[in-house]
């Protein structure tokens, strides 16, 4: 059964292929001499000189990187919430509509969520900037935090909270020393999805921003609009390069701590 | 006090930052548009009387006169069908493939299926316009081979938007139905084979049903985002692809008339309500199904 017939090496070959080749060309082409980014010139590395000679860039790349780990950080918190109250918080009025604002902003169009926060700040007068932008990102990724570490809740043996709170622990202290340690992997993956989430949000942030911030996307948005430019090709490279090496030391690092973990329970089994 | 504190944060923030403001997208469809800041009439300011009033389905009558928004809508839901369609076939074939892998493979095929997903959308649509276009990579591919005389115009059309929806979307697909296939049962079908089944009807009588929940669920999980994309068809599509996405933006930004702007999202909304909720009921079923 697990042996693999050409029919399926085939599909996967091009599968992959399918999904990588176009980041590997994009990659390729620039290192490209030429300006003309279909033909090749020769490798360089000009078009990387460029970028970070390029001050808007460089701006735009700081108040991206400054929302997203303010926005990320603020939806972790909120969303652990979230997912404490919808697993354990049991019935309290209005369960329904809180769960349904939990997975409603998952599949709302961008362009909805973006124009009915964009009304709401000209509603209250609030200036559009940073401010606006962590408060639209935090939102819609408080959502995807609390859906992460709600499906570790759900799995988590109850037990254990128990046995703290007979032992005379505080609900909070429970939390504390037993409950976040257990769902910790999941929180700390909460909070990578929504940096990235935010970091890669062009539609959400062009609506909630304003002309005194403007962020990394929605600046490479307004250049590629124009066409392919290798000075674009060059910053993909750079943030494509930065997620492969968080991706994968991210999956080393958690396969080395199960491992580690199935180690410590075959010892504790020993031991018994 | 702490439960009460527990609850009331989130849901106070859910409230003032997601239900509040579709209530203002609502009332603000049903107002008139003004030459000032904020371009619509009447405001708040005006006092509570007045503010409801003066409301009325000026906006969405205009949306019903109008071709366009008909159109819009019409080419979103076409688009957003086909495609899913489209990444159904790629993705099936991928998760199948995946699933039937050696075991001490599949943990790193599912990492390469998931690590786009962390990669920029922006980049990652914007990788196919150097590959689609005119002197684009596989136009110079298809005439080195001699299998085309003169290049395809394929950026800038409807062809461009299927391929871009396909290639983001197409994670989404094959992670539920993996995560369906991979569950099954292989006696089951050797079972069918015994008992007389060809491996194609084996696939048809045994393997699609049981994957049916991935498919459905894979099925949802593109069409719902695909149907009010924005970043696909303004980069790939070009002026030809009209879709509802890009109609609220032009409107929003480019005429500044944001009435018309909120009944088109309003009315987005509304046929998005019916495809959420189905979505919804399904993973609900198999929720309970597996519990």
């Amino acid at each position: 059964m697990n042996r693999l017939s050409w029919f399926n090496v085939t599909s996967l070959t091009l599968g992959f292929a399918f999904l990588y080749l176009p980041m590997v060309i994009l990659v390729i082409y620039s290192f490209n001499e030429s300006k003309l980014v279909t033909v090749w010139a020769g490798f360089s590395t000009k078009w990387y000189g460029e970028l970070i000679r390029n001050e808007a860039f460089l701006d735009a790349a700081w108040v991206t990187i400054k929302v997203a780990v303010l926005s990320s950080t603020f939806a972790t918190v909120l969303g652990t919430m979230a997912a404490y109250v919808l697993v354990r918080g049991g019935r309290f009025l209005g369960r329904t509509l809180f769960s349904g604002m939990i997975y409603a902003p998952l599949v709302m169009p961008e362009v909805i969520t973006g124009l009915s926060l964009l009304l709401l700040f000209i509603g209250i007068g609030l200036d559009r900037g940073v401010l606006t932008i962590v408060l639209a990102h935090t939102t819609f990724s408080m959502c995807y935090v609390s859906v992460v570490v709600s499906s570790r809740l759900m799995t988590f043996d109850r037990s254990l909270e128990e046995a703290a709170l007979d032992l005379g622990c505080s609900s909070f202290d429970a939390f504390r020393l037993v409950t976040l340690p257990i769902i910790a992997p999941a929180v700390i993956s909460g909070w990578l999805l929504a940096f990235t989430l935010s970091l890669d949000d062009l539609v959400i942030a062009s609506f909630t921003a304003g002309p005194s911030a403007t962020t990394l996307p929605i600046k490479i948005f307004s250049a590629v609009r124009l066409g392919v430019s290798p000075e674009i090709n060059a910053l993909s490279t750079i943030m494509i390069g930065i997620v492969t090496v968080g991706v994968i030391s991210a999956s080393l690092i958690s396969k080395r701590n199960s491992l580690r973990q199935q180690r410590d329970e075959q010892a504790a089994a020993r031991t018994a | 006090m702490q439960r009460f504190a527990l609850i009331a944060i989130p849901y106070a923030w859910l409230l003032a930052l997601f239900l509040v403001p579709f209530v203002i997208v609502f009332k603000i469809s049903l107002s008139d548009i003004a030459l000032s800041i904020p371009p619509y009439t009447p405001t708040l300011g005006d006092g509570v009387g007045p503010f409801f009033s003066a409301l009325d389905f000026e906006n969405f009558a205009f949306l019903a006169s109008d071709d366009l928004y008909w159109k819009a809508y019409a080419s979103s839901l076409r688009i957003a069908a086909v495609s899913t369609v489209l990444t159904l076939l790629v993705g099936y074939h991928d998760a199948y493939a995946m699933a039937r892998a050696p075991q001490e493979w599949r943990p790193t095929l599912m990492m390469l299926v998931i690590l786009p997903f962390w990669t920029s959308f922006l980049i990652r649509v914007y990788a196919w316009m150097g590959i689609l276009s005119q002197e684009g990579f596989l136009n110079q591919f298809l005439l080195w081979t001699g299998l085309i005389g003169e290049p395809l115009t394929i950026l800038n059309t409807t062809t461009a938007v299927y391929i871009g929806i396909v290639y983001t979307y197409v994670p989404f697909m094959i992670l539920p139905i993996f995560a369906a296939l991979d569950r099954l049962d292989g006696s089951l079908i050797e079972a069918a084979e015994d008992l007389g089944c060809s491996r194609l009807q084996a696939f048809w009588l045994v393997t699609i049903p049981l994957s049916k929940n991935g498919i459905i669920a894979g099925s949802f999980l593109v069409f719902i985002p695909a149907l009010g994309e924005f970043v696909i068809p303004s980069l790939l599509g070009g002026s030809g692809t009209l879709m509802i996405g890009k109609v609220l933006w032009e409107e929003f930004f480019n005429n500044r008339d944001w009435p018309v702007a909120s009944a088109v999202a309003v009315i987005l909304l509304l046929i998005l309500i019916i495809p959420i909720i189905l979505f919804q009921r399904n993973q609900q079923r198999q929720a309970e199904e597996e519990a």
